[in-house]
């Protein structure tokens, strides 16, 4: 079952094309790793997919329901994580979780917030507030707040940006172990090893257009280059 | 419906959390109002008649004034730290995130009102304590804060929203601040409740109407 469906999707900001008649597909219990160069796109399909933003033309669904006339059945199932960490600064790190799971309306907050703080190694500044955090702290804190109502569907701009090996291999592990139990996974990075290593699909953007897609272990790497190479030389 | 009201109040109570954690909207509000108070006192000497008529309209020029200071700020953390973002990705109605807000503010006001009016009833020598005058307060601020929520989200996405807001609120506010002026002039000087039906009934259908288009609209201007 597709759980992320694409279709012809175009985006414009002004005068701009930030996405130009993309198409994808992602199963159920699948991880897709989107690669491109800055501007490529990555971040205005993630944004479109999460409801945030509205496509120009085309159309996508997840987990069934189409975008964006069934928005709020989607976001029941989207778990989103943002350039930036979408956290109050003035509260602490309990109070964010507490707050968005009162939006998702979860039924035991408590025992969830405790698993993903012990989680995430923040246990410990459950107290303290977002303002007095690093940057990789505030990213580990919102990866926390991104699967905290066990989302279906996790959309994931750079997840690893800020983020020090030990925490990266958590998050690895733990998106390989969603991704076990069904949660479908698409997630932008620059990085072609982490790309290589977690995902079992690679699509490559640029200029908006999707330039390449692979199902195959094959070299990112080397996918990327041609992919790039070819569109330089159109 | 009860998981729309989960969000309202989810919004409200962390908005509160919010302020009582940094105290920038309240303590700012707080020390505008009383400055503006003082100065118009100082301002018009006048006898005590002139004063009684006057000072409805100098105290809800001053809620006017200071009541922007909160809407800036009630929009612009959310905006400055992307959390608006977080609000939209709830799975709800939007219009919960602008009653959540509006809610806030409205208490945010109430609490500016509780602290000022006192302050006022020695300085301009008003009694305060009458029901009808405390509805008005009630439903005038409402009113404000229900246009001006709505207007402050939209001038927020502007690069100079500290002028854009009050350039956007004033003019739509004109009928709800003559209407609560003249209604607390009412009330405070005992005159007639023939005359204070009017104003009432504008500021009951001004905190009726203003919030339903708000709810109806807010999905449009919060989008990208």
């Amino acid at each position: 079952m597709n759980m992320i469906s694409v279709r012809g999707l175009s985006k414009r900001f002004g005068y701009r094309w930030a996405l130009k008649n993309v198409s994808l597909e992602v199963k159920r219990g699948e991880i897709v790793a989107l690669l491109g160069p800055n501007g490529a796109g990555k971040s205005t399909l993630l944004r479109i997919l999460a409801t945030l933003s509205k496509p120009t033309a085309g159309e996508c669904e997840i987990a069934g329901f189409s975008l964006p006339q069934h928005a709020i059945e989607a976001r029941v199932r989207i778990g989103f994580l943002a350039h930036q960490p979408l956290l109050y600064e003035d509260l602490n790190t309990e109070q964010n979780l507490a707050f968005y799971a009162r939006l998702y309306r979860l039924n035991r907050p408590a025992s969830r917030i405790d698993e993903l703080l012990e989680l995430f190694d923040l246990d410990s500044r459950r107290n303290e507030p977002v303002r007095t955090f690093s940057r990789g702290m505030q990213q580990r804190l919102a990866l926390a707040r991104v699967f905290l109502h066990k989302p279906r569907v996790l959309l994931l701009d750079e997840p690893h940006s800020g983020l020090d090996r030990a925490t990266a291999a958590i998050v690895d592990h733990e998106l390989k172990r969603l991704a076990k139990k069904g949660t479908t996974v698409l997630f932008a990075t620059h990085d072609h090893q982490r790309a290589q290593h977690l995902a079992r699909k690679v699509s490559v953007l640029s200029d908006g257009e999707l330039v390449a897609s692979t199902a195959h272990r094959a070299s990112v790497s080397g996918l990327y280059r041609r992919a790039l190479g070819a569109r330089a030389g159109d | 419906m009860i998981g729309y009201l989960t969000a309202v109040f989810a919004i409200l109570r962390k908005d509160l959390a919010v302020e009582w954690r940094s105290r920038q909207l309240l303590a700012g509000m707080l020390i505008f109002t009383l400055l503006v108070i003082l100065i118009f006192n100082f301002a018009l000497e006048l006898d005590a008649r002139v004063r009684s008529e006057v000072s409805a309209g100098v105290l809800w020029a001053t809620f006017a004034f200071a009541g922007t200071l909160g809407l800036n700020r009630s929009m612009a953390f959310e905006k400055d730290g992307h959390a608006l973002d977080g609000l939209l990705l709830a799975p709800v109605d939007r219009s919960a995130i602008y009653l959540g807000k509006a809610l806030a503010n409205l208490l945010f006001i109430l609490a500016v009102a509780l602290f000022i009016l006192p302050i006022y009833s020695i300085l301009y020598n008003v009694n305060l304590l009458n029901l009808g005058f405390l509805l008005v307060v009630l439903l005038g601020s409402w009113g404000y804060v229900s246009i001006g929520t709505l207007l402050a989200t939209m001038s927020v996405q502007a690069r100079s929203r500290e002028l854009l807001l009050p350039v956007l609120l004033f003019p739509v506010l004109i009928p709800v601040l003559i209407a609560a002026v003249r209604a607390s002039s009412f009330f405070l000087q005992g005159l007639d409740s023939s005359y204070i039906w009017p104003s009432l009934n504008l500021l009951i259908a001004y905190g009726i109407i203003m919030p339903t288009l708000a709810t109806l609209f807010f999905d449009y201007i919060v989008e990208e």
